[in-house]
């Protein structure tokens, strides 16, 4: 693997884990599940789908970045505003 | 340019179960994961966004609190504010710290850092006093503008637009003048990991009440903190004619 794209593997794989501490299910489900996924991978040597599964990761951080904000948007909405 | 306060309050996180101590002096938070308060996380996106609109100058974000308040200022650094002050208040002062304490406190910081504009959450999700910006306005004797769902700067001061019961209202303040967030204020961004490194190389300045002149001494008393009363169980009911018949017994038709 290139170098850049070993340094921007291990950045995805930092974030993700950074990510993880305030997965519903807990961290270590996050992380167990997580370190799966990037072994399963850890043998790809083609460039091109490496960009693309980088891509894809990138792409993760944004939704698990949108599904906290929601959650905790939803939270505090079903808290102090729902009158019903 | 306006310079902007803005208060942050470490709370127990939104998502985790609260339990009540045993003595009902209040709840269990050791071991508890701790966060920044959602409607202080919102009074921050709020003040950062002004910067990005150029309309703020600086951004000094505040929390009283024990040591560990460092870790919220760094979140509240890592979404973009300038400089951060950790008014330290620990052990039973901090158990004791009550809404007026920390309206004194951000009054004086306020006057101090000469600040045009002080945006605090509306409420914290601990304590639900909903107190603190209205009595640091009082102090100060600044407009206020609580519930903010929509913040707006004209040339002489600000467009408030307040979520009130029922629907909204716009006042229109001079500057200075305090604000507290609703939640349709805004959508707070998320503190990334590179951001809450490069916060770590902000200005972080700790100070005490007594440094400020401010007496911590408790106005009111916890006499006792309880738990919710439990929902009934339902009944599952045999036949349509068993349910009118309850449904009549409670009331309800």
């Amino acid at each position: 693997m290139s170098l850049p794209q070993r340094r921007a593997v291990l950045n995805l794989y930092k974030t993700m884990l950074y990510m993880g501490r305030d997965w519903p299910q807990g961290y270590d489900f996050f992380r167990h599940r997580l370190h799966k996924v990037f072994i399963k991978n850890s043998e790809e040597t083609d460039p091109e789908k490496i960009r693309i599964m980088i891509k894809r990761g990138e792409f993760v951080i944004k939704e698990i970045e949108a599904l906290y904000k929601l959650k905790k948007y939803r939270a505090m909405k079903r808290r102090y505003y729902d009158e019903s | 340019m306006a310079r902007v306060l803005v208060g942050v309050k470490r709370v127990i996180d939104y998502a985790v179960k609260i339990r009540v101590k045993p003595d009902k002096s209040g709840v269990v938070t050791d071991g508890v994961k701790h966060s920044m308060n959602p409607f202080d996380e919102i009074a921050v996106e709020e003040a950062v966004r002004l910067k990005e609109k150029k309309l703020a100058s600086e951004v000094i974000a505040v929390s009283c609190g024990p040591t560990q308040s460092q870790e919220t200022l760094r979140t509240a650094l890592a979404m973009g504010v300038d400089r951060a002050i950790h008014v330290e208040v620990a052990g039973a002062e901090y158990e004791s710290l009550q809404p007026i304490h920390v309206a004194k406190i951000l009054a004086k910081l306020s006057q101090d850092e000469k600040v045009d504009l002080v945006i605090v959450g509306k409420q914290a999700i601990d304590d639900d006093s909903n107190q603190t910006a209205q009595m640091t306005a009082a102090f100060l004797d600044w407009p206020q503008g609580a519930f903010a769902s929509k913040l707006e700067k004209t040339d002489s001061g600000l467009t408030v637009t307040r979520e009130i019961d029922g629907g909204l209202e716009v006042v229109k303040t001079k500057l200075p003048a305090v604000v507290s967030a609703d939640l349709r204020l805004n959508e707070p961004r998320y503190a990334t990991l590179p951001n809450i490194m490069k916060a770590k190389k902000k200005p972080l300045k700790k100070v005490t009440a007594k440094d400020l002149g401010v007496d911590l001494t408790p106005r009111i008393k916890v006499v006792s903190v309880e738990d919710p009363p439990v929902r009934q169980a339902g009944s599952i009911v045999p036949d349509v004619d068993t349910l009118i018949a309850k449904l009549k017994e409670g009331g309800h038709i």
